[in-house]
């Protein structure tokens, strides 16, 4: 099915399932421990052996040489792979480094060896006598440092390095009301719970790998290519994932590595990434500096807007998009964006949850509210001051939705912004400093080809088979909620099956793409079977109703099962996408508002409230919505607050490399949280007319925090994470 | 992890006899720490002596009137005892402050006390760290020290104590009571446990290998209020940035100890003899001859204004 009209009519406005709070069809295996996650697929194949991954133990240079005599004469060892035995392998498309390494060394705990034993225990033993001599070279550790032979990259995944419009040196340099300011972001760890996992069989040189991965289809691709195999012979199994926030994109050397062991011991073989391991083997959000000059006149225009980013990754990788949002959030006749990357040794920069905007609005948003300060203006009403319904670069382009202005008057409503002090540091409760702020949020949305298979079996149950992921976000239930309303069926009559590369390839999750296009790929598939099974009944396709677990038509109305009496209704179709998504701009938005408490001794920050107002097109589950935007504010808070991978460079590594040193939030940091979805159709979007919501929940957050905490006290933090030390010196004198 | 051998032993003397009879071995009472350390490689014991079913899991009066707390006593337990909750408020409150509830459940008194430092150099086996392999050289000076200690570090190693429950008990001024391999028993300050790096950080303590704490002794109730502070970055589950335990008197006189800034819990006395004139003269006291970094020279005027605030708070 092609979409490329705007959506009519179509059973899924029905509502009947579609947009109710439905608890997760897979909810009571997750609660229950019992959701076969990868690492515990004991019982998909016999004789499983593990594996144990070896990594560098330095950053950039050469392994001058390698003995593994202990290590293969320790007890249980059945092989050990390293490059030099693994054979020729190639590298995925959507990996920067070789998930291999040696001789050479590109980043710190690359994998360098798989030791494979018949326990975990004896597998972990034996990669500790793994011997390796190094020679060192000199890296690039230091993205501050490296601004000034920062390039010009090409375009990533469609973003334009730059962007112009107008002419933004002279308005900027005429404005009136200017603010100029750096500000940076770290670079952050996903620190999903479930580490990378797979396992990994060979029946004869067909590989099959359960796994933990977001996109299967890429992923296949990818294994393929590494291993040097047609991708007919591989299949990936990835139907429970604990968590991915975009380091499961990709493939990693968990299932590389398990393959190699599998072929070499002969057998099955299992790994997981250590957590030790995983944010400096894997992938992480790059730090960017970023640049922000913006220009208004005296009540409150914004005439120029100027934003520019600088992040680092190794040697052919690509920038983080901290500007896009820029190119779309506010109104003003002058206009710049522009990235740059530098060539950094560090461990390969990537996606992490609303890759670009999460960090760019990071900045922007503090940005907006030091305007609005300058303005002498409430920074709710500078922002609703500057909207636009129309691309800025691109005047005749519509907004396909638009409320970002309707989130923040209803946030502010709901919020009690209006009793607000707008002077900075006056708020007292205790020896708290009590302050609040806002920022808007704002993610693209995407919409990418999905497609999906629907049988009608016997007993009238619907069967869904996709190759989508649920990574945590609903996919299941939102799955199992489309096949119902199209095919009127209850809820209990359907199954979902995810994850799997035998089924028809979907959008995967990532880019918060996955709720509207894989459930637009099932409305597709479930569109040819309701004709089938309208032409098997003998009813007319075009005039047949489903509801009830009945088809009606011409006043006959027939048993849905009955058109499966002689065997499965079966049918497949993929949603592809016409030019909607370049008539029209589609995004999501939002606003978040924080309150937050600073100690006037000590500089502790704790959040007080959170309330988040989205809009982005049908809310297909509002509660498995509202779940994905509490952790993205969780998330958020953590930015703000805490997460920061701390490089070392001198040796080019990120320190902090478990969950004790890389912070993340835990209950007690987190206040009562609000969520408010707008009600919101987008008919441009699919016939689902929804967009996504997952990643639209972190954008904005940290900012919201950080202008809370300056509201609270006076003091601006332009240096994420916002800690006690960046106040301390700062804070009220004390007695 | 290296293999290794176990034991589970029922009495003090079968624990330190274990010990003389296996070189290398270790005690691991709730291995809340121990483990991890074994799985990374930086603890590689051949044998470990399993102690904490050792009956020395109560907490009883003793003749001076105070409290011996048996070195098995849980962290959970000790933390709850009515009697440390009247009398050693700060104890109680530093405790809680520590860990999560479930490591809290597992981890013991004494080995509460012998955790290992969480510099994250020291729980990397490819870096440097003078603690972990002598002689390698400190990969935290000069490197990522947000969390390093300020006073009582060495050329060769800055790393802190990271335990809440010994900061309340140096405060407290706190016994270790020991049995040796010989049988022969002894009492220790707490004060005097934790030995400073200098040129030999590997070493940590004045036990003597195969030396077994037995209990940890509170004198007489002192008194007072008593307030912990532990700031840290995450409302909870982190290690300290800083904290402070004061006990304050109603005439402003009191004790003062600080944890995440030293090798051990931080005590001067006279740290304690200015109390009364504030938080900025104690402070002078307690970080004189202070060394930062750049990244942990936050932690003196944190360690300021943190006791200013609860010096505040004591006097309501």
């Amino acid at each position: 099915m092609k979409f490329d009209t705007p959506a009519t009519e179509n059973p899924i406005d029905q509502l009947k399932v579609v947009g109710k709070p439905t608890s997760r069809i897979e909810g009571p295996l997750k609660t229950s421990g019992t959701a076969p996650y990868a690492y515990e697929r004991h019982d998909a194949v016999p004789n499983q052996a593990y594996g144990f991954i070896v990594g560098s133990a330095i950053a950039k240079g050469r392994i001058a040489s390698m003995d593994l005599a202990e290590a293969k004469a320790a007890p249980g060892v059945l092989a050990i792979v390293t490059a030099a035995s693994a054979g020729m392998l190639g590298k995925g498309d959507f990996n920067t480094a070789r998930l291999l390494g040696g001789p050479e060394i590109q980043h710190y705990h690359q994998a360098i060896a798989i030791v494979v034993a018949e326990s975990f225990e004896q597998a972990r033993a034996a990669a500790g006598l793994v011997r390796v001599q190094y020679t060192r070279d000199k890296g690039n550790f230091d993205l501050a440092s490296s601004l000034d032979g920062a390039i010009k990259p090409p375009a990533f995944f469609g973003t334009e390095p730059d962007s112009s419009f107008g002419d933004f040196d002279a308005a900027f340099a005429s404005a009136p009301v200017k603010l100029d300011e750096h500000y940076t972001t770290p670079d952050h760890s996903h620190a999903m719970m479930e580490p990378h996992a797979s396992i990994a069989s060979w029946d004869g040189d067909k590989l099959t790998l359960w796994t933990s991965n977001q996109m299967i289809a890429w992923s296949v691709g990818d294994v393929a290519k590494t291993l040097g195999i047609p991708r007919e012979n591989v299949r990936l199994v990835s139907p429970y994932i604990g968590g991915g926030f975009g380091a499961k994109l990709f493939v990693r050397a968990d299932a590389i590595l398990a393959a190699l062991g599998a072929r070499a011991a002969g057998r099955p073989v299992k790994v997981a990434l250590p957590r030790p391991l995983i944010a400096n083997n894997t992938t992480h959000r790059p730090a960017t500096i970023q640049r922000i000059r913006l220009g208004a006149t005296s009540d409150g225009k914004l005439t120029s807007i100027g934003h520019e980013s600088w992040s680092g990754d190794l040697k052919g990788g690509g920038p983080e998009t901290a500007v896009g949002q820029t190119r779309l959030l506010y109104a003003a006749p002058h206009r710049m964006t522009a990235m740059r990357l530098a060539v950094l040794d560090l461990p390969e920069g990537n996606a992490m949850r609303a890759p670009g905007e999460a960090p760019g609005l990071m900045a922007l948003e503090i940005a907006i509210d030091e305007m609005a300060e300058k303005l002498g203006m409430d920074p709710v009403a500078f922002r609703i001051l500057n909207d636009t319904q129309v691309d800025p670069e691109k005047p005749e382009r519509k907004f396909s939705q638009r409320q970002l202005n309707e989130c923040l008057r209803i946030g502010a409503d709901k919020f009690g912004w209006a009793a607000r002090n707008p002077k900075p540091g006056l708020t007292r409760d205790g020896r708290w400093l009590v302050g609040t702020g806002v920022a808007a949020a704002f993610r693209n949305n995407l919409n990418e080809k999905s497609a999906a298979r629907v049988r009608l079996d016997r007993a009238g149950r619907v069967i869904v088979e996709t190759d989508m992921t649920d990574i945590g976000t609903g996919s299941y239930t939102i799955i199992a909620q489309t096949a119902a309303e199209m095919l009127g069926v209850p809820l209990d009559q359907v199954e979902v099956r995810l994850g799997d590369s035998l089924f028809p390839v979907s959008a995967g999750s990532g880019g918060q793409w996955g709720a509207n296009s894989s459930t637009a790929g099932v409305y597709a598939a479930c569109a040819k079977l309701r004709t089938a099974i309208a032409q098997k009944l003998g009813l007319d396709p075009a005039k047949a109703t489903f509801a009830n677990g009945k088809v009606s038509a011409g006043g006959k109305s027939i048993a849905l099962a009955r058109a499966a009496a002689d065997g499965e209704v079966v049918a497949e179709d993929m949603m592809e996408y016409g030019d909607l998504a370049q008539t029209f701009q589609q995004s999501t938005f939002g606003a978040h508002f924080v309150e937050a408490a600073v100690d006037a001794a000590t500089g502790e920050i704790r959040l007080r409230r959170m309330l988040a107002v989205c809009a982005a097109g049908r809310i297909l589950n509002p509660k498995a919505a509202r779940s994905q935007v509490i952790g993205a504010m969780t998330m958020g808070a953590g930015a703000a607050l805490m997460e920061e991978l701390a490089v070392d460079k001198r040796f080019g590594f990120f320190v902090n490399h478990d969950l004790a040193g890389y912070e993340v939030p835990v209950h007690a940091d987190i206040p009562s949280q609000d969520v408010i979805f707008l009600d919101e159709v987008d008919p441009t979007t699919s016939p689902m007319k929804a967009k996504g919501v997952g990643e639209l929940g972190i954008c904005g957050v940290a900012a919201a925090v950080a202008n809370a905490v300056y509201h609270a006290t006076g003091i601006r933090v332009r240096n994420y994470p916002v800690t006690l030390d960046k106040l301390i010196d700062r804070l009220p004198a004390i007695a | 992890m290296k293999s290794f051998t176990y034991e589970r032993v029922d009495t003090p003397a079968a624990a330190t006899a274990g010990f003389a009879r296996t070189p290398g071995a270790r005690f691991i009472a709730g291995g809340t720490n121990l483990l991890d350390l074994m799985k990374l490689e930086i603890e590689t014991p051949a044998h470990l002596i399993d102690v904490s079913r050792l009956k020395l899991d109560t907490i009883e009066p003793t003749s001076d009137g105070g409290l011996r707390i048996g070195a098995m006593v849980r962290n959970t337990d000790l933390a709850a005892d009515a009697r440390i909750r009247r009398d050693y408020g700060l104890v109680s409150r530093a405790l809680v402050a520590g860990a999560s509830g479930q490591l809290r459940n597992k981890a013991t008194t004494a080995g509460n006390l012998l955790q290992r430092t969480r510099c994250p150099y020291f729980y990397d086996t490819n870096q440097p760290c003078n603690k972990r392999r002598p002689g390698s050289g400190c990969a935290a000076i000069g490197g990522f020290s947000r969390l390093h200690a300020v006073v009582g570090a060495s050329e060769a190693c800055i790393a802190t104590h990271p335990s809440d429950m010994a900061v309340a008990m140096q405060a407290l001024d706190a016994m270790v009571e020991t049995v040796d391999k010989a049988g022969k028993t002894r009492r220790i300050a707490l004060a005097d446990l934790y030995r400073a790096p200098g040129s030999t950080p590997h070493l940590e303590t004045a036990l003597a290998p195969g030396e077994l704490i037995t209990a940890v002794t509170l004198p007489k109730p002192v008194g007072g209020t008593h307030i912990y502070h532990k700031v840290r970055d995450r409302a909870s589950y982190a290690f300290a940035l800083i904290s402070v335990g004061v006990v304050v008197q109603p005439d402003g006189s009191g004790r003062v100890a600080l944890g995440g800034v030293g090798y051990k819990p931080w005590r001067v006395k006279a740290a304690d003899a200015e109390l009364p004139r504030g938080a900025k003269a104690a402070t002078s006291a307690l970080l004189a001859g202070a060394k930062t970094s750049h990244e942990n020279a936050y932690k003196l005027p944190l360690v300021e204004r943190t006791l200013a605030g609860v010096l505040a708070q004591a006097k309501g």
